[in-house]
């Protein structure tokens, strides 16, 4: 018996998936913005940069937490586990 | 501070966590206990991935390499955000399979096998042993910086015996609140409640000192931003390739180190828990990493060079005449040590005691699954398994003499759990893993990790000659330790991970490629990588009906208890619409009885004691299709049908078998109806015939006498059949009024005997008889009990053809009812007839041989309805044969 995912979903239903999508972005969003110092650290910066690329981190890690804590509420107490609700 | 001030603290605060996890322990107990399960709790208790390595390692790692340290917590908020990955499932699994370690994750997954579960065991305790060991140093330092750095000037005592005693300790902790019980779904309420304490006070601590060195001794954040521009830190640079190689494997070892994996799967398990810990826990790493920076740029703004890095949380306090703030950061250090302590001995202890122990206990003595106290054992080997680690633990200690930097100690163990990552993630997500590229994957990484981090971090000479580093082995150049394959010049850590994850994910996968899974693995694989198909309903692989329930409910006893064994075999019984304890061992049983005993013992364990019962797994190749692909719903759903199917051949044959005997009995009323007209007709018809001539008159008195007398039998005839019919109808509308009182069997039998004589007088008939028995006194009806005696005996005289007749009567009593069978030696009843000579109008014979209206048997089925028995015919008796059962007792409320 093939359940039948319709193709249109309901509104609700439809932002919830995005959030997931959202959930599953976020990680690689934060693995760029925690690599990014990579890019600029090795060049040889005139000046000790050690506190403001330590502010840097600190920075996009508040925000990250922040962007979880939006989603996660979101997220649970979804009963349909892959969105079979139309 | 006084030795003895320092001491009597720190025993203060172990019993006060000695309380706190018992009264955790006690209100779980009492089913109280919903605040220890809350996602507050959750998220404190993931905080055992903050040790003492973060607690005094992370300012000593900042104090030599910067920013670097802050990999080790990036990488597991990258994980915890990403929960929706790779965390949800994991849990997910770990819920449905009760899953008791990460060795148990690994076997369960790969066909319950229990080598991959010794291998997994193996890596982590080698992998752990040295991190055991660091907590251990830790404390022990700790304790040495009171020690030297007072006015008082005490000596410590003995560096060594701090250590023991501290061990000790952390293994009574252990033992008392890891192994007290074996629960099916292994949790520990006061464990966990004791660590989300910890978990607090290591941050407030950590917070403390932070507080105070920011505001207290710097000016401020802008002075403290201005001081790390301004101090040696600043010279350090950002290396890329440690920088990525350390956050992936901080990524990695935050899911597969024993007792994270211990902390969120096995004692955890509630998704709605891990959605909230997704961002909590990342916002503890933060807060817990928010100061160690500053911290490291003032202690080496202000301490002699010759003071070790690693204590600086300890002893810049301490420096600053900050007595008391220095004991609450002692006390965070302690926190973060034992935590981590204890929850990885329990969880090592697991996996040491289900994926060795308990193989090898039940290899020597196979028997033991239904004789020995398995439970017991299972405990005992905990506890001894818990002492043996921490035994190893503090014997690294020793060995290693507590000399090297805390940070590279815990990366080196790090890279060593990590090594189970690629298995466990190929595990969830792939379902071509197998066992054998499992397999191969966690020797090769094990090998590689050993060979390249492990084993040189003993030093030159320490495990490794100094010459292979430097050449290689048997002077092979490209087996150098650390430039495998000619890549020299890399950082050695960074060369250890690349190399291990790489040939550990590559064995893994091309074993995976070439080789075939078998039949349980086929399965598992299937339900773990559809973990989230809600109505997967997987094939079972125990063949039908080859286990006695009561085997296995003495087996579930001997490892969940008697009474939990109990009562979950009855809930399973009232599942299965079954009353009492012993629900029927169908596949789907044994299934959910092997999971719940994977719970207690782990899968490979449960698995091979469920075998000693039920026999081999017999997976037949229908079974193996359904997990092949997606037949398995179709076959599902034409299993259902068949089913339906099924029950409509059986109905319709049962509705088959109503209408024969109701068209027999319209063929037989209707054959009643003319012979009771004709019955009815015959006698009126001579009534009749009689009644006119003698109404003519002219007739000698003795005629006259003669056809009144004919009249007057006729009317007899026609009232006795009138009687019999009204009699029927009066039965069966159950308003019979019953004359109760005591009867005599024999004596009934006697008079029915000679009134039933009566019938077909010329036939001599032998009746066999067993006088003692019949002599019974029952509560009954007494005439309606004769008639129907009377009934019986007559229709064996009538229809008993045999030459020389006979008629056995035999009385039985048993369970307060009497039976009465009446047995002649004739030819006996067909069987297609059996079925409805009780039925009114029957009649086999031909009526003129019966000479009744075919009242007779339905009237006594009739009345033995009324007395509270039955009548029935006995087949296979050699003749006619019937039953008369009644009870001895009649009461009024059944008359």
């Amino acid at each position: 018996m093939a359940r039948r995912v319709p193709l249109f979903l309901k509104r609700r239903s439809y932002r919830r998936r995005r959030l997931r999508d959202a959930a599953r972005l976020l990680p690689v969003f934060g693995a760029f913005f925690f690599l990014l110092p990579v890019l600029w650290s090795p060049g040889e910066s005139p000046a000790p940069d050690t506190a403001s690329d330590g502010l840097y981190l600190f920075v996009v890690w508040f925000l990250l937490i922040l962007a979880a804590a939006a989603l996660a509420p979101g997220l649970d107490g979804g009963a349909d586990d892959d969105g079979t609700e139309p | 501070m006084p030795f003895n001030i320092l001491v009597l603290t720190c025993v203060t605060y172990v019993a006060l966590l000695f309380l706190v996890a018992f009264v955790a322990e006690r209100r779980a107990g009492i089913g109280r206990a919903r605040w220890l399960r809350s996602p507050a709790v959750y998220t404190l208790s993931l905080s055992v991935y903050c040790t003492a390595w973060t607690f005094y390692g992370a300012v000593g790692y900042a104090a030599r390499s910067g920013l670097e340290f802050l990999t080790i917590y990036l990488g597991p908020t990258l994980v915890f955000i990403g929960w929706w990955w790779v965390l949800r499932k994991l849990v997910r699994i770990g819920r449905k399979q009760r899953v008791t370690s990460i060795a148990d994750l690994i076997s369960s997954r790969f066909g319950k096998s229990n080598l991959l579960g010794v291998i997994v065991t193996l890596l982590s305790v080698v992998a752990m042993t040295p991190y055991i060991a660091l907590q251990l140093q830790s404390v022990t330092q700790s304790f040495g910086v009171f020690a030297s750095g007072t006015p008082e000037g005490w000596a410590l005592p003995n560096r060594d015996a701090t250590a023991i005693w501290v061990a000790a300790g952390l293994a009574l902790f252990s033992i008392l609140f890891g192994t007290r019980k074996l629960d099916a779904k292994e949790q520990h309420h006061g464990v966990v409640t004791a660590i989300a304490v910890e978990a607090v006070v290591k941050l407030v601590a950590l917070l403390a000192v932070g507080g105070f060195v920011v505001w207290g001794l710097a000016d401020g954040p802008s002075d403290i931003f201005r001081r790390i521009t301004e101090s040696p830190i600043s010279d350090w640079e950002l290396q890329p390739d440690r920088w990525f190689g350390l956050m992936f494997v901080s990524a990695a070892a935050v899911i597969s180190l024993p007792r994270m994996f211990h902390v969120m799967v096995v004692e955890g398990g509630d998704e709605s828990h891990l959605g909230r810990a997704s961002w909590a826990f990342p916002a503890y790493l933060m807060l817990m990493s928010l100061f160690i920076v500053p911290i490291a740029v003032v202690g080496l703004e202000r301490m002699p060079s010759s003071a070790n890095p690693d204590m600086f949380v300890l002893t810049l306090p301490l420096q600053e005449g900050q007595g008391a703030l220095a004991m609450l950061a002692f006390l965070g250090g302690f926190s973060s040590a034992t935590s981590m302590v204890i929850v990885e001995a329990i969880a090592l202890a697991t996996m040491v005691s289900n994926h060795v122990v308990m193989p090898v206990w039940l290899r020597l003595r196979p028997d033991v699954a239904m004789t020995g106290d398995v439970r017991g054992v299972v405990l005992m080997a905990r506890r001894v398994s818990i002492i043996a680690i921490l035994a190893l633990g503090y014997g690294y200690y020793r060995m290693s003499g507590g000399s090297t930097a805390l940070a590279s100690i815990g990366l080196i163990a790090f890279v060593g759990a990590a090594q189970v990552l690629p298995a466990m993630l190929g595990g969830i997500f792939w379902r071509g893993a197998s066992r054998f590229g499992a397999g191969l994957g966690l020797l090769m990484g094990l090998i590689v990790w050993a060979y390249t981090l492990f084993l040189p971090s003993f030093g030159d000479d320490g495990v490794i000659p100094a010459h292979v580093f430097a050449l290689g082995p048997f002077g092979i150049g490209w087996l150098r330790p650390q430039a495998l394959f000619g890549v020299s010049g890399m950082d050695p850590l960074v060369h250890a991970i690349v190399w291990s994850m790489v040939l550990n994910a590559s064995a893994f996968a091309l074993g995976s490629i070439f080789s075939f899974p078998g039949p349980v693995e086929r399965m598992q694989g299937a339900a773990f990588v559809n973990v989230f198909d809600e109505d997967q309903t997987g094939p079972q692989g125990w063949a039908r009906g080859k286990a006695e329930p009561e085997t296995l409910l003495m087996m579930a006893g001997r490892i969940l208890g008697e009474e939990p064994a109990l009562g979950f075999f009855e809930a399973e019984a009232r599942r299965q619409g079954k009353a009492g304890f012993l629900p029927d061992a169908t596949p789907e049983f044994v299934e959910l009885l092997e999971r719940r005993l994977a719970g207690s013992v782990g899968a490979a364990t449960a698995h091979a004691m469920i075998s000693q019962i039920v026999g081999r797994a017999a997976v037949t190749v229908e079974e193996l299709m359904a997990v092949a692909n997606e037949t398995a719903q179709i076959m599902e759903y034409s299993a259902r049908l068949e089913a339906q199917q099924d029950e409509l051949t059986r109905t319709a044959r049962q509705l088959r078998e109503a209408n024969e005997k109701l068209t027999q009995l319209s063929i037989q009323k209707d054959a009643f109806l003319s012979q009771i007209s004709h019955e009815l007709r015959t006698p009126m018809t001579s009534i009749r015939a009689f009644s006119e001539i003698l109404t003519e008159g002219d007739l000698p008195p003795g005629m006259v006498a003669q056809y009144g007398r004919i009249i007057h039998d006729e009317a007899i005839r026609l009232t006795r059949l009138l009687d019999d019919l009204l009699d029927l109808s009066v039965l069966e509308n159950g308003t019979v009024q019953l004359n109760l009182g005591l009867a005599n069997i024999q004596t009934l039998l006697d008079k029915a005997l000679a009134a039933a004589g009566s019938t077909k007088p010329e036939r001599v008939f032998t009746i066999i008889r067993d006088l003692p028995s019949e002599n019974l006194f029952v509560r009954t009806d007494a005439d309606r009990l004769l008639q129907v005696f009377i009934n019986l005996i007559s229709n064996a005289r009538k229809y008993c053809d045999s030459d020389s007749p006979e008629l056995k009567i035999t009385v039985r009593q048993r369970a307060g009812r009497v039976s009465v069978d009446f047995i002649d030696n004739g030819k006996g009843i067909p069987k297609e007839s059996q079925a409805i000579i009780f039925e009114k109008f029957a009649r086999l014979s031909d009526q003129s041989r019966a000479g009744g209206a075919g009242l007779g048997l339905a009237i006594c089925r009739e009345v033995m309805a009324n007395l509270g028995g039955s009548v029935s015919y006995l087949p296979g008796q050699g003749g006619a044969a019937f039953r008369a059962t009644l009870p001895l007792r009649l009461d009024r409320k059944l008359a």
